[in-house]
Parts: C-alpha cells; sequence; structure tokens
C-alpha cells in the first residue's frame, strides 16, 4: 500500500501504464506463463509496435512477446487517438455533430453521415423523400467502394508491394472527384443531412459516378488479375491470420471478418434500411478465415457495390431531396433567402435543430465498409442527445487481432492488421 | 599502366553508378507509379542525387546512447568497402582490368560474404529489437543464398575449366552462359537479388515490419553509406550477372560475326557493351522491386535451403558429367 502512494506520488506514469501492459501480456493465458528457466538462451523478447509505427494504419500500439521470430503473445493497446467523440456529442445538435461522424472512420464518411441521420431520423420519426434515399445509397455504396480500395493498396503495400497502392489510389481519386461534384468536399463530406441530404446531384456528379461505374469494373478486374494468382502474394495470405466461425463471433468480429469466416451476416440484407430490400446483390462470404478469405470477401464487395450502383442510377426517382417539414428538416435555401418563415426556420434548426421526443431511445445500425456501424441515441427532449454512443466496426474487429496474431510471425503482423483494416479514428473515437 | 587506368575509371564509376542509380530508381518507380519522380533539381532533376548527398551530410549523426559506438560506426563502412573490392577482378573489356588474381572467382565469393558482416554489426551494435530482427534475417537470409549463388558459379567454371574471371569471361565469346546453363543463370539471378537485398528478399529491412531493419538506428552518412553500398550492390550483382552468365563483354556469338577491330575501337566497343548490359540489370532491379511484395522470413529459407540449393547441385553434377561424357566420347 505504502509502495502504490509512493509510487502516484512520484511522476510516473508512464512508467506504471507501461508495467501494467507487460503484466498483462504475462497474465492472459495462465497456462503459458512466462519463466525464465524455460528460456536458458534468453531467446524470447517483447517488441514494442506502434503507436508510431509504419504498418500500424495509425496508432495501434501492439505489445509482441517473441520466440525468435513467432510471435507468442500479442496485447492490444489502444486509445492513443481518443478525442471523446462521443461526449462531444452531447454538447451538439444532432446536426452539428455530424462533422465529428466524418472524422472517425475517415476513409468512409459517407457512411457515417447516413448512419447517424438513420439513427435520429428513426428517433424523431422523421419520413425521409425517396430520391433523397437514393443519393444516400449512391454515396454510402462510393464510400464502401472508397475504403476498400484503400485497404486493397495498404495491404498489398503491407506485403512490399508499393506501387499498387498508388493504382489503387488513382482510381480512390475518381471518387474523391465525385464526392467533390455531390457533396462540394473531396474527403470530409457531411452530405446527408437529418431529413434528407443537402443537395440534389448534379449533372456534373451524375455524369462522373455514371463513367465511374463503366471503367471501374475493368479496373477491378485489373486488380484481381495482379493478385489472384500472384504466388508472393497468395503465399504470403493463405492460413495467416485465420479466425474460425464460432470465434469470430465470440470475439464480436463483424462485416468483412465476420463473412471471411464463413457467416454471411449483412445489415443491408438482414435488417434492410434506405431501399436496400429493393436491391438485387449477393453477400460475398468464404469459409476459410484467413487473410486471403478477407481478400475475396471484400475484393466482391466492391463488384455488389458497383452492382447496387448500377440499380440506384436506373431506378433513381425524382422528387424532392429533404422532408417537407420545418420542425424535421433544414428548408430549401430558396426558401430562406426569399421568405421571413424560411429565414426563422433556417435558423431554428441551426440554433435548435430537431426535438425528439423526451425519454425516446433508438439503436440504428448501418453496414458500413468496415462492418456493422451502429449509433445509440438517448434523447432527453432537447435539440441535443443525451447520450450517444458509436458501436464502432473497427473497434470490434481488433478485438480479433490478439487471437489472430498467435502464432503468427512477425513479417504476417503486419498482413493480418492489413486484412482487419482498422481505422484507429473509430475505433479510438 | 592500364591496370590503374582501370582502377580509377570503375571505381568512380561503381560510386557515382550508386548516385545515378538511385536517380533511376526514383524515375523509374515515377514511371511505374504514374507519377513524375524528381524532376526539379537541375535538368530533368539529374542533380536530385547531390542535393540528397548534402541533405545527408548535413544531417545531425545520431548514435544510440545504449549502442556500441566504435561498431556502430564501423559497421556502415564494410558493405562499401567490400563493393568496392568487388571491381578488382571484373573484365571490363579484353585486357581492361585491375588485377589478374589466378583464383579470382574465390576472391569475389570471399569477398560477397564479408558484406554482411556490416548489417549484422549494424543490428547488433545499435541495441534496438527491429535493428537486431533486420541483421540477423540479413545474415541467415545471405548464408543461405551463398551456397546457390556458389554453385550456380561454379557450374560455369566447368565451362572456362578456370577459376579466373577472366576465363570465364573469355570464354563465352560464341556462347553465353546462359545459353549454356539456362538453370544456372536463374538460380545467380534470383541468388544474387538475395545478395544485394532487394525486392522480393529486402525483408531484412522491411519497412512495414521492421520500421528500417539494420538501419534503423542510423542517420546522417552513416545511414547514407548504408544507402550507397545498396545501390552499389546493385550495380556490383547486375556486373556479375553480366559476367558471369551473359557473356560479359562480348556481343551474342561474337566469335562467329564480329569482324577483327582495332584496338581502340574494340576496347569502346567491349566498355559500351559491358555497361550497356549492366545498366539493363539495374533496370531489371528496380523494375522487379517495384512489381512485386516481398517474402516471409519462411519463405525466403524454404525458396534457398529445399529449392534452389538441391537444384544447383543437381544443374553442377549434370553439366560436369554431359561435359565428361562429351570429352571422353570425343577422345
Amino acid at each position: 500500500m505504502m509502495e502504490l502512494e509512493q509510487k502516484s506520488a512520484s511522476p510516473t506514469f508512464f512508467k506504471k501504464h507501461q508495467e501494467s501492459f507487460y503484466k498483462s501480456l504475462e497474465d492472459k493465458h495462465t497456462t503459458l506463463e512466462f519463466e525464465d528457466s524455460d528460456d536458458p538462451l534468453n531467446s524470447r523478447m517483447v517488441l514494442n509496435m506502434g503507436p508510431s509505427h509504419p504498418a500500424t494504419h495509425g496508432v495501434l500500439r501492439l505489445l509482441l512477446q517473441l520466440n525468435g521470430e513467432t510471435i507468442e503473445k500479442a496485447k492490444l493497446d489502444l486509445g492513443y487517438l481518443h478525442r471523446g467523440v462521443e461526449k462531444i456529442a452531447e454538447n451538439k445538435t444532432y446536426q452539428e455533430f455530424m462533422p465529428y461522424t466524418d472524422r472517425m472512420d475517415y476513409l468512409s464518411p459517407y457512411s457515417n453521415n447516413v448512419a447517424l441521420c438513420l439513427a435520429v431520423e428513426k428517433l424523431a420519426d422523421v419520413e425521409v423523400p425517396e430520391r433523397a434515399q437514393y443519393i444516400r445509397m449512391i454515396g454510402a455504396e462510393l464510400a464502401r467502394i472508397s475504403a476498400h480500395l484503400l485497404w486493397l493498396g495498404t495491404m498489398v503495400m503491407d506485403s512490399g508491394a508499393i506501387s499498387f497502392f498508388i493504382w489503387t489510389f488513382r482510381e480512390r481519386e475518381k471518387i474523391y472527384d465525385i464526392m467533390d461534384q455531390l457533396a462540394g468536399h473531396r474527403f470530409t463530406v457531411s452530405h446527408a443531412r437529418i431529413g434528407g441530404v443537402a443537395n440534389d446531384i448534379t449533372d456534373d456528379a451524375m455524369a462522373l459516378i455514371k463513367e465511374f461505374v463503366q471503367t471501374f469494373p475493368k479496373e477491378l478486374k485489373g486488380f484481381h488479375s495482379m493478385l489472384d494468382r500472384n504466388r508472393i502474394f497468395v503465399d504470403r495470405n493463405v492460413d495467416v491470420g485465420v479466425v474460425s466461425t464460432e470465434k469470430a463471433i465470440d470475439l464480436g468480429a463483424t462485416g468483412p471478418i465476420l463473412r471471411g469466416s464463413g457467416y454471411a451476416y449483412d445489415i443491408r440484407r438482414f435488417e434492410p434500411y434506405l431501399k436496400y430490400d429493393e436491391m438485387d446483390f449477393e453477400i460475398p462470404t468464404r469459409l476459410e478465415g484467413d487473410n486471403l478469405a478477407r481478400y475475396y470477401v471484400r475484393m466482391e464487395e466492391m463488384h455488389e457495390s458497383i452492382r447496387i450502383l448500377r440499380q440506384c442510377l436506373d431506378r433513381l426517382p425524382k422528387g424532392p431531396i429533404r422532408a417537407n417539414d420545418a420542425k424535421q428538416a433544414y428548408p430549401s435555401k430558396d426558401e430562406v433567402y426569399y421568405s421571413m418563415e424560411g429565414m426563422i426556420h433556417d435558423f431554428m434548426m441551426t440554433d435548435t435543430g430537431i426535438c425528439p421526443p423526451e425519454g425516446a431511445e433508438v439503436y440504428h445500425a448501418v453496414e458500413a465498409p468496415k462492418g456493422e456501424l451502429g449509433y445509440f441515441i438517448q434523447s432527453d427532449g432537447t435539440g441535443h442527445p443525451w447520450r450517444l454512443k458509436v458501436n464502432a466496426p473497427s473497434f470490434r474487429n481488433l478485438q480479433v487481432l490478439e487471437h489472430s496474431l498467435e502464432g503468427a510471425s512477425i513479417s504476417d503482423t503486419v498482413l493480418i492488421i492489413g486484412s482487419i483494416d482498422p481505422v484507429m479514428g473509430e475505433a479510438d473515437k | 599502366m592500364t591496370p590503374y587506368i582501370v582502377l580509377g575509371v570503375s571505381v568512380a564509376l561503381l560510386v557515382s553508378s550508386a548516385a545515378i542509380a538511385v536517380y533511376a530508381e526514383r524515375r523509374i518507380a515515377g514511371a511505374i507509379q504514374n507519377r513524375y519522380g524528381p524532376n526539379r533539381v537541375g535538368p530533368l532533376g539529374l542533380f536530385q542525387p547531390v542535393a540528397d548527398v548534402i541533405k545527408l551530410i548535413l544531417k545531425e549523426d545520431i548514435t544510440p546512447s545504449a549502442g556500441y559506438r566504435f561498431l556502430h560506426t564501423i559497421a556502415p563502412i564494410i558493405p562499401v568497402a567490400t563493393a568496392i573490392m568487388t571491381v578488382a577482378v571484373i573484365p571490363f573489356g579484353d585486357g581492361l582490368y585491375v588485377s589478374n588474381m589466378n583464383a579470382s572467382v574465390l576472391y569475389l565469393l570471399a569477398i560477397a560474404s564479408l558484406g554482411v558482416y556490416g548489417i549484422t554489426i549494424a543490428g547488433w551494435a545499435s541495441n534496438s529489437k527491429y535493428s537486431l530482427l533486420g541483421g540477423l534475417r540479413a545474415s541467415a537470409q545471405m548464408i543461405s543464398y551463398e551456397l546457390p549463388l556458389g554453385m550456380a558459379v561454379a557450374s560455369c567454371l566447368l565451362f572456362a575449366g578456370s577459376l579466373n574471371v577472366l576465363d570465364v569471361a573469355a570464354s563465352q565469346e560464341t556462347w553465353w552462359n546462359i545459353i549454356r546453363n539456362p538453370l544456372g543463370g536463374i538460380i545467380f539471378i534470383i541468388s544474387a537479388f538475395a545478395e544485394s537485398k532487394r525486392t522480393p528478399f529486402d525483408l531484412v529491412e522491411a519497412e512495414q515490419e521492421l520500421v528500417g531493419g539494420f538501419h534503423t538506428e542510423y542517420s546522417s552518412m552513416k545511414f547514407g553509406m548504408f544507402f550507397l553500398a545498396e545501390y552499389m550492390h546493385v550495380v556490383i550483382n547486375s556486373m556479375l550477372i553480366t559476367t558471369f552468365f551473359f557473356g560479359s563483354y562480348h556481343l551474342p556469338f561474337a566469335a562467329l560475326w564480329l569482324p577483327e577491330l582495332s584496338e581502340p575501337l574494340k576496347m569502346a566497343l567491349d566498355v559500351s557493351v559491358f555497361l550497356a548490359k549492366t545498366s539493363f540489370f539495374v533496370f531489371f532491379f528496380i523494375w522487379v522491386r517495384w512489381t512485386i511484395g516481398r517474402f516471409t522470413f519462411k519463405q525466403v529459407m524454404d525458396l534457398g535451403w529445399s529449392r534452389l540449393l538441391p537444384l544447383s547441385i543437381l544443374n553442377f553434377v549434370i553439366i560436369a558429367s554431359v561435359l565428361y561424357f562429351l570429352e571422353h566420347a570425343l577422345s
């Protein structure tokens, strides 16, 4: 007791943090106790990987206990990018919080916007016009392709082939251009609005999307032909980072990790939101549960996204793009500039925002590129959420990491992290 | 007098070729990746290597406080020194060589083995776990690939009947060794990639896994020396591939069709043929690096010990017995 007090008195915060991690590394499996007498040659060592490391995709920190190059135990340390987003939300109106969601999974901002909007709309019972729903689907599917392209580039780069990264970025650039035309921003789009979307698809954006839908499958075929039969890539990924179906469900994996482990769960199909119930698409699933399975799942998801995009473009109805109710959604700019009521409504929406009924609470999840992205919101009847909690897919998928790293080698580590595809902005919130 | 001129020219060439190779690598990488590469310093960015060197020299030189200062300092010198020592026995043309050593092939193999010391010592002296892993990988990899490399070279010696590199070069006037001994040539190229630690065998400095591998803790010109050594080894290995398997300074089937030339003309032709072939292989090294991925340690060991080594021994035995049989059948 005395010792503890002395420790806390001196500035040893980081040391304690460090020690507790080393301790947890030893505690994790009591059956695999680390004893010096076992290891007369002293061949084991603890390697600290991250938070600043070229392959940890942001600020992920790993502690690896190595025997030679084989990982005996792995321990994960999260929280280096914690920004308190959920707490910030309590002091923002629902609409004001949207730009923060852009910065959570910053690789697919559109999906996050849509996820927040859908949760708030469910909470406040807002009816969204059909055209807005289709535009949201187009944006979300483009975001999925964009996120998967980044995963593809970084994962192949992690396996040492650097040029591939640039090639996938050439395709991502096209999506950025589309987002620029569609939402007015390339990266953090904030295009969705509660009750609809910010603006209609412009002709330029439409032309770009149609061109992308035309050309992208060819590029995707090129990526397939470059990797599917590439001995180095396949040998490095097959049977690496295996997660069994049961283990994936137990650990709470979602999205491509879960589907790569043989569990065909996709929220777009099982709890359809927007207009996904009218769409015709497959759920790519693989049974192996290794890196290669996740590779195929994500590659095929890009195919399916293109299919959904085509159907959306064919069926895109005409009509308003925001709910026509001043208590629920922003009025159109025409109204704001040319009528007094419109202007008052605009002020009210910005100042107070939408006020869901008191005591209402809701959980709504969407299928983001990384998996199930859910928003849990409790309302106290004001314009600010009483409590907002994000169920982030990256955080859940990272739970798989400790399990799948054990027994792998150091060179597999980067590929396993790459195939799990965490975004630390989202995992640490 | 000629050896001294060749020595001066070839060492100057080697040092500057490393700078040119760095520039070429960045431009070719740019071309492969749909971008420009360095094009701002001087015409076409040609002075970029100069700017790089100035930057490296002006940077602060850091030795890890828990590192072993003496070894940390001498480690970067070793690979550069061994790379420069190699040119002593390479023939650049008919009669254009630095020294006519009797067993120069053995000298080459010995020098190639020395280079790994620099990397292993660097890995150990930095007192960093990432460096240590890089250094250990390097030593394991170099030892594994020296054997197939040596066997591939030995299969060339059977045709030359001599341990002298000059004789190996001269023996290819009509038939290049890659035609007489294609398997040996492929094994030699693969092993040369492994020896120069380039993709797909660059796990020694695998950026994504080991940050910088053995040179993680190096900065300033000490790092520059490693950088220089890497590109020198690319050039040297291209020269060795050319010398042992691609006819050295000979044009294809030169003995059959090339007319007698005056000496200066012959010299100019020899040197330019040799340099052209070397440049092609330097390009080949760069091309491969920016195209394919990296093996894991296990795969490298597997390829070296259970595929290349048995194959190279088999290749050697088959060539030896065929040559023996031919000689006896003829006599």
